[in-house]
């Protein structure tokens, strides 16, 4: 790493910002410096946004010191605006213009004319890989290609200073890959990168990182520093005979801070000081342990990861879910292309992909959302499509986005879907009442949904979904958009649903979440191009260069071989 | 079955309750509108301002301009010099109206013995302003209504013949001719249209946009349960903004409601059925909450303007007259008016009834139809 | 931004003008209020809108047929205004009158040939009485129904005075004049009213709309991180719908010149100028409503309540804004549809008469002018 310059891009010093009485940012005191990448890091609401819009000159903060390029954003945001290039969250596009057409507006509002235009478009287009689709319409871009305009863009004027919020959400690993990349050749010209993300290997790979919870500064450094402090405090146990029991009963163990699934092993991270469980190897710290310990700290005790437990309906041995040459086209678009798995009862069947590969759309047609263009599918050995009330019954189906009442309380919620899910009297009562103390939603019966924090939006939906006790639950992408604190309880508990028999099927495009599945299937630009257990699947791209290969590993090389240009147009 | 719609029914009302957004929209702009309509939607005319040209001068002149001021239509607002006065008065939308009195009125109202002009009655001027035709209309009446009764007085003095047969009219329904009395009615109907409208039309669209309406199809409940459950709730805020609206035009504006109760509320929830129908229709067919406010909106303005609403149907072009039977509005306002006025009997009810109860059905079906085939 | 030489001015506020046009021409929910609302109002208002009263329904019942009954009844049947049924009894005449079948029901006695003759012979103070009754739900068409029978029965006295040979004899008679629209022609006033409506929704329904969405979408918080001042932000959103709305008036000018055929007596120039005075009030409207509301669904709300309702209601397109309360009457002057609507009806059917365009124009001048401070000082760069 170079030696720190002399003079920093951005001084923080005491920074403060109030909406009304809640308090965003509360006195942080940090320094960005140019040609380095700084991972603005934190959990959803930990004020990573409004720290980047101050930074912007966009809001003016209450309190403390803050300059920029030697400007104060404050009182004189004009000098700002010269030297700093800003991607927000939604991109900042207009959708209904092309590519070129949106350049050619950032052009025109910073002054460039003439030869510099033609050499910034030249260069940016090729930089970006976006060359061929200039008459593309932004909205009809992929999420990675959005980015990528997006940057380019607050890049067409080389600033002195760029800020990205969270620019890897909703972008598949692949484009992932590609944006860091292109994004660390900024930093190598001596520009200085502040990249906001909720993604902790992202972080990790940073220069130095700015760690955020809930309006406090909990670290400001390099990475590595924070990592090392776990040094000795994180083990494996290899391969447990039953994983999800082990895990379990590591969980439930003194001086265990975090137990997770990893494949066929059970990954622990011990509290300082604490001697780790018979049987167990070290293994090297990650990022993420620091993390989860720095906010294990800082946020309230775990809520209890108790599912409300009863004996499911028996959907029957054997495959309980399969999908038979499974098959939807809209207009010439194939989005599912004779799509084939089965999933046995009590399992974990992870679909995994990127955003647009058509394992949305599986899952509707599997629940009976979407009549299928060809092929069938059977859940608990009934159609959904066309059989259907009784047989709705018995599933349990988890959206994408957060889809409950927003302007209904979560009691209200839990009685509404108690009530269409046919429950009455004493069960209706109990059912409700189990998911109010199972899920930890007591303190939050009387708030509105929509006003939950995140995490409690993901139990509630969780809790809805399974108030009926279905012997089959659906969850599409549970755990987009949600920190790492969430997304591992959340994993709890379907490890607890999957333990008492209930079959689960899961969409994500986290490749470290694929670990917690018995098996994957892998989609990619509406086909099913391989599937079985995680560690099969890695094993299968195991070489000289990569003698351990990650999934991401797996995944990428599995793409790559399906074609990568194309692979963007058509994603 | 029952318990099923229940809870969406319950759902439904406590989703539209409790934010603050669509509360707004039930009771705010529909607040609004009647206070508005009812004080500014007026075709009565007061006090308009009168220009006078008296080039005769004579005592019965001054009698004639004091009729007009104080007949509680006009007040004079000038008095012009001479001829050349007339056209800026009235351009310049100083005056609605100007009267001018000839020189040879005085004469020619005692002329009934001079001979030669025997029989030639006084003529006077009314000029009116055309930019607002109606007005120029009504006011034109009221002038001659003044001069009617004028001529009987100035007969019945002089001992000149009366008229010999005059027209003794009565105003039915409406003995003063209030236009309030005709639009504040008239308002129940139109108010709970658009809040019923934009209700049902929005809050399809608003679960699919939120992803809720796919949660809860995958649930043991059926298209049609669902559309029940959309339907009830509609047909009851409709049934509370009607009665707050008909309440607040008996007890706060005074028109009397004479006809009947059942009468009403069984004409309005036919309506209310039509009217969802097209919501439902509207709600089905848009994929956002913004497509679904500009079908509203597509709907709504020509479904009131086409309904007799401010403006006969019978002025409509036949075509247009056509069109306006498949309009729910049109026959609602009937009945309305109807048992507000005139203690619209039974018997003549029906003809607004059953053009109703088909429009309902048939868009139920409909909708239901829709609604089946959209649920992707 | 002091040191930013004026190029960069013209560069940024081109590069605004051509992104909103683009994006103007691309959203179909734009075109469909700029382009198909107005032409849809049109047809609506022209066709639909009518205070003229024709062939309105009266029934006729008369006990005894006469010579002189049958001649009063057929002058009835020849005028436009009546569409005339004969009823032979009374009860049934009032049933329908009740069922909303006629506007009125005009009943002559079996002794009125009789009466009549004696009044025509001069029997001291005797009278033909007639009875009407007209449906007074609807004030207005029973005040024009009422004034038609007058008219008809006015006519056919006279006429049957001189068949008669007899001198009736009235005082005084009045010469109606109606100046600018003689044939009354309620399309004559509402269409150059109507105009109004219509550049109140492009104006400020759409601005809103657009300005809103921005901020739904994040591309204002893009924006503003460039160095565009908040001044060539406003500039460059309000050109391109300024240029839509001048579009919109002369495609309603057209519709109404050529296919309405409504006369159009007033200057041209004043017209366009007077639009675009209105045109800037609106869409300064239109951008503070968004400002403020920064999300469409409120803001749509807020410009129908603020611009449309009220450019509908209080401008004295189609209502008398004399015979309003007076505090309905002190709200009008704060919108701006009641000065453009005064100036248009009088430029289209009077001429350019510029005691009325005057005032009214510099009333709007005042308004655009404060609205557009007020936008100006609201637009910041800034979230907050």
């Amino acid at each position: 790493m170079p030696p720190p310059p002399p003079l920093p891009l951005v001084d923080i010093e005491g920074l403060e910002k109030r909406f009304g009485a809640v308090t965003a940012l509360d006195g942080i005191t940090a320094a960005i410096h140019p040609g380095r990448m700084t991972g603005l890091v934190g959990p959803d609401g930990a004020g990573k946004t409004t720290l980047l819009r101050l930074v912007a000159g966009l809001l003016r903060a209450d309190g403390g010191r803050l300059s920029v390029c030697g400007a104060d954003p404050g009182t004189d945001p004009e000098r700002v605006h010269e030297a700093v290039g800003y991607m927000p969250q939604s991109f900042g596009l207009y959708e209904d213009l092309s590519v070129a057409e949106n350049l050619s507006l950032y052009a025109d509002l910073r002054g460039v004319v003439g030869d510099a235009r033609e050499r910034a478009f030249d260069r940016l287009l090729r930089f970006t890989g976006l060359g061929p689709f200039r008459t593309r319409l932004a909205g009809r871009l992929s999420g990675g290609m959005k980015q990528k305009l997006g940057i380019a863009c607050a890049m067409v004027v080389k600033p002195r200073l760029l800020l990205l919020d969270e620019p890897s959400v909703g972008v598949d690993p692949v484009s992932r890959r590609e944006l860091w990349a292109m994004v660390q050749d900024l930093v190598a010209d001596d520009i200085g990168v502040v990249w906001s993300t909720a993604y902790l290997d992202e972080a990790e790979r940073c220069d130095a990182v700015l760690l955020l919870d809930r309006g406090r500064l909990l670290h400001a450094g390099p990475p590595d520093a924070l990592t090392r402090r776990m040094d000795g405090r994180t083990f494996i146990l290899r391969a447990p005979p039953d994983k999800r029991v082990a895990q379990a009963r590591a969980a439930a163990t003194a001086g265990v801070l975090d137990a997770l699934i990893q494949g066929p092993h059970v990954r622990l991270v011990m509290a300082q000081g604490a001697a780790p469980p018979d049987g167990a190897h070290p293994t090297p710290p990650r990022f993420e342990d620091a993390f989860v310990s720095l906010l294990d700290d800082d946020a309230a005790p775990h809520a209890p990861l108790a599912t409300p437990t009863a004996p499911v309906a028996d959907p029957g041995e054997g495959d309980v879910v399969t999908a038979q040459g499974l098959t939807r086209r809209f207009g010439d678009f194939t989005a599912v292309d004779d799509v084939s798995f089965a999933v046995a009862r009590g399992e974990i069947f992870g679909l995994l992909g990127p955003n647009g590969a058509g394992k949305s759309t599986t899952f509707k047609m599997m629940c009976g959302l979407l009549p299928p263009t060809a092929g069938t599918a059977r859940v608990a050995g009934i159609d959904l499509g066309h059989a259907a009330s009784a047989g709705r019954a018995k599933i349990g189906y988890m959206s994408q986005k957060f889809s409950l009442y927003g302007d209904l309380s979560v009691g209200q919620n839990l009685a509404f879907f108690a009530s269409v899910y046919g429950l009455k009297g004493q069960a209706r009562k109990q059912a409700i009442r189990g998911a109010l103390e199972g899920y930890g939603l007591d303190t939050y019966a009387k708030a509105n949904a929509r006003t939950l924090p995140l995490g409690f939006k993901q139990r509630l939906s969780l809790a809805c979904a399974t108030l009926h006790r279905p012997p089959i639950l659906f969850l599409d992408e549970p755990t987009s958009g949600v920190d790492p604190l969430t997304r591992r309880e959340f994993w709890g508990r379907i490890n607890a649903l999957a333990a008492d028999g209930v079959t689960v099927l899961v969409t994500t495009h986290f490749l470290d979440e694929a670990e917690y599945c018995d098996r994957l299937g892998i989609v990619f630009r509406g086909r099913l191009v391989a599937d079985g257990v995680p560690d099969a699947l890695k094993a299968r791209f195991r070489t000289a260069d990569t003698p351990e290969p990650t999934l991401e590993d797996a995944f990428i090389a599995l793409i790559e071989a399906e074609g990568r240009e194309d692979a963007e147009a058509a994603a | 079955m029952g318990s099923r719609i229940l809870a969406l029914v319950i759902k439904e009302f406590l989703a539209v309750w409790r934010d603050p957004k669509s509360r707004f929209v039930l009771i705010g702009p529909p607040l609004i509108q009647l206070l508005v309509f009812s004080y500014a939607a007026n075709y009565d005319i007061i006090e308009a301002p009168l220009a006078v040209l008296d080039l005769d001068g004579g005592p019965a002149a001054h009698r004639l301009i004091d009729d007009f001021d104080h007949s509680g239509g006009f007040r004079v607002a000038r008095h012009l010099d001479g001829e050349k006065d007339i056209a800026p008065a009235i351009d310049s939308r100083a005056v609605s109206l100007v009267l001018v009195v000839p020189a040879d009125f005085s004469r020619r109202l005692n002329g009934g013995s001079s001979g030669v002009e025997a029989g030639k009655p006084a003529v006077v001027q009314v000029i009116a302003d055309g930019r607002a035709s109606n007005s120029a209309q009504v006011l034109i009446g009221y002038a001659s209504t003044i001069l009617t009764r004028f001529n009987g007085e100035w007969l019945a003095a002089h001992g000149g013949k009366p008229v010999p047969a005059a027209i003794i009219t009565t105003n039915w329904f409406n003995p003063n001719l209030v236009s309030r009395w005709f639009i504040v009615p008239g308002l129940v109907a139109v108010l709970t249209l658009v809040v019923v409208m934009v209700v049902v039309a929005l809050s399809v669209a608003r679960e699919r946009e939120l992803g809720t309406f796919e949660q809860l199809l995958v649930t043991p409940l059926r298209p049609f349960e669902i559309m029940v459950g959309k339907t009830v709730p509609g047909v009851v805020i409709g049934l509370g903004e009607a009665t707050l609206a008909a309440a607040i035009a008996h007890f706060g504006f005074g028109i009397p409601f004479l006809g009947s109760l059942p009468l009403f509320y069984g004409a309005l929830v036919l309506y209310l059925l039509a009217v969802i129908a097209f919501g439902l229709m509207i709600s089905s067919l848009a994929h956002t909450q913004q497509q679904a406010i500009l079908g509203a909106f597509l709907f709504i303005v020509p479904a009131i303007i086409l309904s007799g609403f401010a403006t006969p149907i019978e002025n409509m072009p036949d075509w247009v007259q056509w069109l306006t039977h498949v309009n729910p509005i049109r026959y609602f306002l009937i009945v309305v008016r109807g048992t507000f006025l005139k203690d619209l009997p039974l018997a003549d009810a029906v003809h607004e009834l059953w053009p109703m109860a088909i429009i309902a059905a048939v868009n139920l079906s409909l909708a239901a139809w829709l609604f089946r085939r959209r649920l992707y | 931004m002091s040191d930013t030489p004026t190029g960069g001015r013209w560069l940024r506020l081109r590069g605004l003008i051509v992104k909103e046009s683009r994006q103007v021409a691309r959203d179909p929910s734009s075109i469909a209020i700029a382009l198909v609302m107005p032409i849809v109002l049109l047809l609506l208002f022209g066709y639909g809108v009518s205070l003229d009263a024709r062939n309105i329904g009266l029934a006729v019942v008369v006990d005894g047929p006469t010579q002189a009954t049958e001649s009063l009844v057929a002058s009835f049947e020849r005028s436009p205004y009546f569409h005339v049924t004969r009823i032979a009894d009374r009860r049934t005449a009032e049933a329908g009158l009740v069922a909303g079948d006629y506007r009125g029901v005009m009943v002559i006695k079996d002794d009125f040939t009789k009466r009549l003759a004696r009044a025509l012979e001069g029997g001291g103070a005797e009278s033909a009485p007639i009875q009407l009754m007209v449906d007074g739900t609807d004030a207005n068409t029973a005040r024009l129904t009422r004034g038609y029978v007058e008219g008809a029965w006015a006519t056919w006295l006279t006429l049957q005075g001189l068949t008669e040979g007899a001198a009736t004899r009235l005082a005084v008679t009045a010469e109606p004049r109606i100046w600018f629209n003689p044939e009354v022609r309620s399309r004559n006033f509402l269409v150059p009213g109507l105009m109004a409506i219509i550049m109140t929704l492009i104006g400020t329904l759409l601005t809103a709309l657009v300005v809103a969405r921005e901020w739904e979408r994040g591309t204002m918080e893009a924006l503003m991180t460039t160095p565009v001042t908040a001044l060539e932000l406003l500039i460059g959103k309000l050109t391109p719908y300024f240029l839509l709305g001048m579009g919109g008036m002369g495609l309603s000018v057209a519709m109404a010149v050529f296919l309405y055929d409504v006369p159009f007596r007033g200057s041209f120039l004043v017209l366009v100028g007077v639009s675009a005075v209105f045109l800037v009030t609106a869409l300064a409207l239109g951008l503070l409503i968004s400002t403020a509301a920064k999300n469409q669904f409120v803001a749509g709300q807020i410009a129908l309540v603020a611009a449309f309702l009220p450019a509908f209601m209080l401008s004295g397109f189609l209502f008398e804004i004399g015979s309003m309360p007076a505090f309905v009457q002190g709200l009008t002057y704060l919108f701006a549809a009641r000065y453009f609507v005064a100036i248009l009806q009088t430029l289209f059917l009077a001429g350019t008469v510029w005691s009325v365009i005057l005032p009214n124009l510099l009333a709007m001048v005042a308004l655009a002018t404060v609205l557009l401070l007020i936008t100006a000082r609201r637009t910041t760069k800034r979230l907050e």
